[in-house]
C-alpha cells in the first residue's frame, strides 16, 4: 500500500447567540417564545440559588460548595433537552441540571450543608446522586445504557463532567464501551478551561476536547457553552439519536468557570482579574436577555418578576432546609447494607448516647 | 528554632530534601503554581521550576504510574494525591506494581518513591474528603505506611520516607495541618521508619493511636497513669515497643478513626494475642470508627471517636 491518509476528521463548533445578542436564524433551534422565556427564567432561578448557596457558606450556614456562575447555559441549555424518563449522571457541578429537571430546591441545600437526605432522589426523576471523585460517573451511564438497551428502553443517558475529568481512565474507558456497544447516552462536558489551578491547556495537547470522540468512533462537537440555543440545540439532537438507535455523541460546552473552583479555593493565586473580565462579557444571561429584548420578550418588569420570583423560591427554600431536624445518628447506620449487621447494631446504640 | 504547624513542617522537608538531593521531584494534582490545595507544596514551584514541581492532569494512576517508572529509572518522586479518597483509581500501581517491582524482577529494580496525601475527618469536608482506609495499605507486603502525628515527626518522618528504598504511603491528618505547633529546627534530621514512639509512660495501661486520634488519646490518658504510643509507622509497626509495654501494663486500648472491621487495630489485637497474650489481665479494646461510610458533616462528630468513647475503654480494662 503506498502512503495514504486513510482516514481523517472534522471536528464542528458552533455558536447560535453571539455575545451581542444576536442569532443565526439558520441554526436558531425550534423553541416557542413561552419556552424561551422559561429557559430565561431556570436561568435566572440557578444563578439566584447559586449566589445563595455562595453567601450561605460564607455565613457557615452550609458547607464548602462549587459555583456555577457562568456555566448556566450548558446546564439549563442541556438539561432543557432532557425528558423525565432519560437518566442523568452528574458530577457535583450541576445545580443548575437539577434546578432545570424539578429537583426540589431546600434538598439541594441540604445536601451542601452537609446532610446526605439532600441527596435521594424524588421517586419520579432518575437523576443519580452527586459523583464527588472526578469522572468515575462516567463508566456508570454507560452501563444504564447497556440496561436500557438490553430493556428495549426508549431513553436516552446523559453524563456530565468537566475538562479535567477527561484526563482520567474512566473517561477512556467509558468512551470506548459506548462506541464500541453504539449506546444511547450523551457524553457533556463543560469545560469551563480550568480543573482547580490546571489551564485546559496542561490537562490535554489535543486542541480541542470533542475531537476525543472520534477515537472512539463516534462525534464529538464544540459549542458555545455561553450559548444557551446551541447548547440544546446540539444536546436535543444527540438524545433523538441516543433514542433511535444512532449510538453516542460528545458535546464539549466550551464555557468558563466564573467564580473560585469552590468556596475552599483561592482562584487569585492562579489565573488573571482580566481572564475572568473577559469571560464576564460572555456571559450567558447577559447575551439571551439582549435578543429577548429584541424579540420585545424582556422588560425591565419582567425581569423583575422573574427575579423576586427566583428569590422567594429560593428564600423557602432556605427556609424549609434549615427547619429540617438534623439527621439522627441512626442515619449513618441503616444504609450501609439493606439489613443492619449485629455489630452495626450494638454500634448504632453506642452512638445514640455518645457525642 | 521556628513554631510552625504541619503544613510548614512538611513544607520544610520537601524543600530541603529537594535542595539536598536533585533527583528529588514532587508531582500531582495543583501542587505547582497553587502550590497544593492545602498549601504544602507552596514556594517549591519558585524555588525549583516546571520540571521539578510538576502540575499533573487530573489522573491518580497516571501519577502514581508514573512515579513508578521514575523511581525505576532513578529518580526519587514524591506524588501528591490530593484527598486519601482519591487515591483509589492508583491501588492498581500500587498494589500490582510499586509493592511488587523489588520483588518481581529480583531486586533489579525498585521503587523508591514516597505517595502523600491528606486522610481524615473532622473538618466538614465533602464525601470522600474524609477517608481513612490506612489499613488497605497495611495488607499489602511491598508498601510501608506511615502517620505522622505532630509537626516535628511529620518531617523528621517525610525525611527518612523520602530517602527509603522502597514505596512509602505518607498519610497527613487534615485535622492536624493547623490544629497544632511544634519547635521544629531548620536542617536534616530523621525519625527511623519502624520505630513507635512512646509519648507518655504508664503502668496500668497500653494506649496505643496514630495521626489525629493520638491528640484525643494523650487528652484522656491524663487521669490515668497509661503509656500513650504513638506508632508512626503502621507498616511494618514497631513489634518490639508494643510487646514491652503490653508486658509491662497488661492492658490495651487501640485508637483509631477507620471503621472498626479489619481496622488496622485488627492487626495489633492480633499481634498481642499471639505473642502476649500471657500478659494481658483485661481484653483488648478497640475505639474506633463505627462500620458505615464515613457521614458528611451533620454526623461527623458522631462517627469520630470521642474522647468520652476513649474514655470508657480505658476505663473498660481498668475494670480488671
Ligand atoms: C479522582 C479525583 N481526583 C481529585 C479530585 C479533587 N478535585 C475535585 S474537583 C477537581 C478538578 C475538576 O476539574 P474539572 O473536571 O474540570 O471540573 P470542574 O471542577 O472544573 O467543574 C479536583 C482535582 C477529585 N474530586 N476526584
Ligand atoms: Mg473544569
Amino acid at each position: 500500500m503506498p502512503e495514504e491518509i486513510i482516514e481523517s476528521f472534522n471536528v464542528k463548533g458552533l455558536q447560535t447567540l453571539s455575545e451581542k445578542g444576536e442569532v443565526d436564524e439558520a441554526l436558531m433551534p425550534e423553541l416557542s417564545d413561552d419556552e424561551i422565556k422559561k429557559i430565561y427564567e431556570l436561568l435566572i432561578l440557578s444563578r439566584t440559588f447559586d449566589q445563595r448557596a455562595l453567601s450561605l457558606q460564607r455565613e457557615g450556614r452550609i458547607g464548602t460548595y462549587a459555583s456555577i456562575l457562568g456555566q448556566e447555559a450548558s446546564q439549563v441549555g442541556s438539561a432543557f433537552a432532557i425528558d423525565k424518563t432519560d437518566w442523568i449522571f452528574p458530577s457535583f457541578r450541576e445545580i443548575g441540571v437539577y434546578i432545570n429537571m424539578g429537583y426540589p430546591l431546600h434538598m439541594l441545600f441540604q445536601y451542601w450543608a452537609g446532610d446526605e437526605r439532600g441527596l435521594r432522589t424524588p421517586e419520579d426523576m432518575n437523576i443519580f446522586p452527586i459523583c464527588i471523585p472526578v469522572g468515575t460517573q462516567i463508566p456508570h451511564a454507560v452501563g444504564a445504557g447497556m440496561a436500557a438497551k438490553y430493556k428495549g428502553d426508549k431513553i436516552a443517558v446523559v453524563v456530565y463532567f468537566g475538562d479535567g475529568g477527561t484526563s482520567k481512565g474512566d473517561f477512556h474507558e467509558g468512551f470506548n464501551m459506548a462506541g464500541v456497544f453504539r449506546l444511547p447516552v450523551v457524553f457533556i462536558c463543560q469545560n469551563n478551561q480550568w480543573a482547580i489551578s490546571v489551564p485546559r491547556e496542561k490537562q490535554t495537547a489535543s486542541k480541542t476536547l470533542a475531537q476525543k470522540a472520534f477515537a472512539y468512533g463516534f462525534e464529538g462537537i464544540q459549542v458555545d457553552g455561553n450559548d444557551v440555543f446551541s447548547v440544546y440545540k446540539v444536546t436535543k439532537e444527540a438524545i433523538e439519536k441516543a433514542k433511535s438507535g444512532g449510538g453516542p455523541t460528545f458535546i464539549e460546552c466550551f464555557t468558563y468557570r466564573i467564580s473560585d473552583h469552590t468556596t475552599a479555593d483561592d482562584a487569585t493565586r492562579y489565573r488573571t482579574k482580566e481572564e475572568v473580565e473577559r469571560w464576564k462579557e460572555k456571559d450567558p444571561i447577559l447575551r439571551l436577555k439582549l435578543f429577548m429584548k429584541k424579540k420585545s420578550l424582556w422588560t425591565e418588569q419582567y425581569h423583575s418578576d422573574v427575579e423576586s420570583k427566583a428569590i422567594s423560591m429560593v428564600d423557602e427554600a432556605v427556609k424549609i432546609s434549615e427547619s429540617i431536624e438534623p439527621p439522627k445518628p441512626e442515619d449513618m447506620f441503616i444504609y450501609t447494607y439493606a439489613k443492619l449487621t449485629p455489630r452495626q447494631m450494638k454500634q448504632m446504640k453506642e452512638s445514640r448516647w455518645q457525642r | 528554632m521556628a513554631k510552625v504547624n504541619m503544613v510548614q513542617a512538611i513544607n520544610m522537608a520537601l524543600r530541603e530534601e529537594m535542595e539536598r538531593d536533585k533527583d528529588v521531584i514532587v508531582l500531582g494534582e495543583d501542587v505547582g503554581k497553587d502550590g497544593g490545595v492545602f498549601r504544602i507544596t507552596e514556594g517549591l514551584l519558585e524555588n525549583f521550576g516546571h520540571e521539578r514541581v510538576i502540575d499533573t492532569p487530573l489522573a491518580e494512576s497516571g501519577i502514581v504510574g508514573a512515579a513508578i517508572g521514575m523511581a525505576a529509572f532513578g529518580l526519587k518522586p514524591v506524588a501528591e494525591i490530593q484527598f486519601m479518597g482519591f487515591i483509589y483509581p492508583a491501588l492498581d500501581q500500587l498494589f500490582s506494581h510499586a509493592s511488587r517491582i523489588r520483588s518481581r524482577s529480583r531486586g533489579r529494580y525498585t521503587c523508591p518513591m514516597v505517595v502523600r496525601t491528606p486522610y481524615g475527618a473532622g473538618i466538614k469536608a465533602p464525601e470522600l474528603h474524609s477517608e481513612s482506609t490506612e489499613a488497605l495499605f497495611c495488607h499489602i507486603p511491598g508498601l510501608k505506611v506511615v502517620v505522622p502525628s505532630t509537626p516535628y515527626t511529620a518531617k523528621g518522618l517525610l525525611i527518612s520516607s523520602i530517602r527509603d528504598p522502597d514505596p512509602v504511603i505518607f498519610l497527613e491528618s487534615t485535622r492536624l495541618y493547623r490544629l497544632i505547633k511544634d519547635d521544629v529546627p531548620e536542617g536534616e534530621y530523621t525519625i527511623p521508619l519502624g520505630k513507635a514512639r512512646i509519648v507518655q509512660e504508664g503502668k496500668d495501661v497500653t494506649v496505643i493511636a496514630w495521626g489525629s486520634m493520638l491528640h484525643r488519646a494523650i487528652q484522656v490518658s491524663e487521669g490515668f497513669d497509661a503509656e500513650v504510643i504513638d506508632l508512626m509507622t503502621l507498616s511494618p509497626f514497631d513489634e518490639e515497643a508494643v510487646f514491652n509495654s503490653v508486658k509491662k501494663t497488661g492492658r490495651v486500648v487501640i485508637v483509631h478513626e477507620a471503621p472498626k472491621r479489619c481496622g488496622f487495630s485488627a492487626e495489633l489485637s492480633a499481634f498481642i494475642a499471639e505473642d502476649a497474650i500471657l500478659y494481658l489481665k483485661a481484653p483488648i479494646i478497640r475505639v474506633a470508627g463505627y462500620d458505615v461510610v464515613i457521614p458528611l458533616p451533620k454526623l461527623e462528630d458522631y462517627y469520630m471517636p470521642t474522647v468520652e468513647r476513649i474514655r470508657r475503654g480505658i476505663e473498660e480494662v481498668m475494670k480488671y
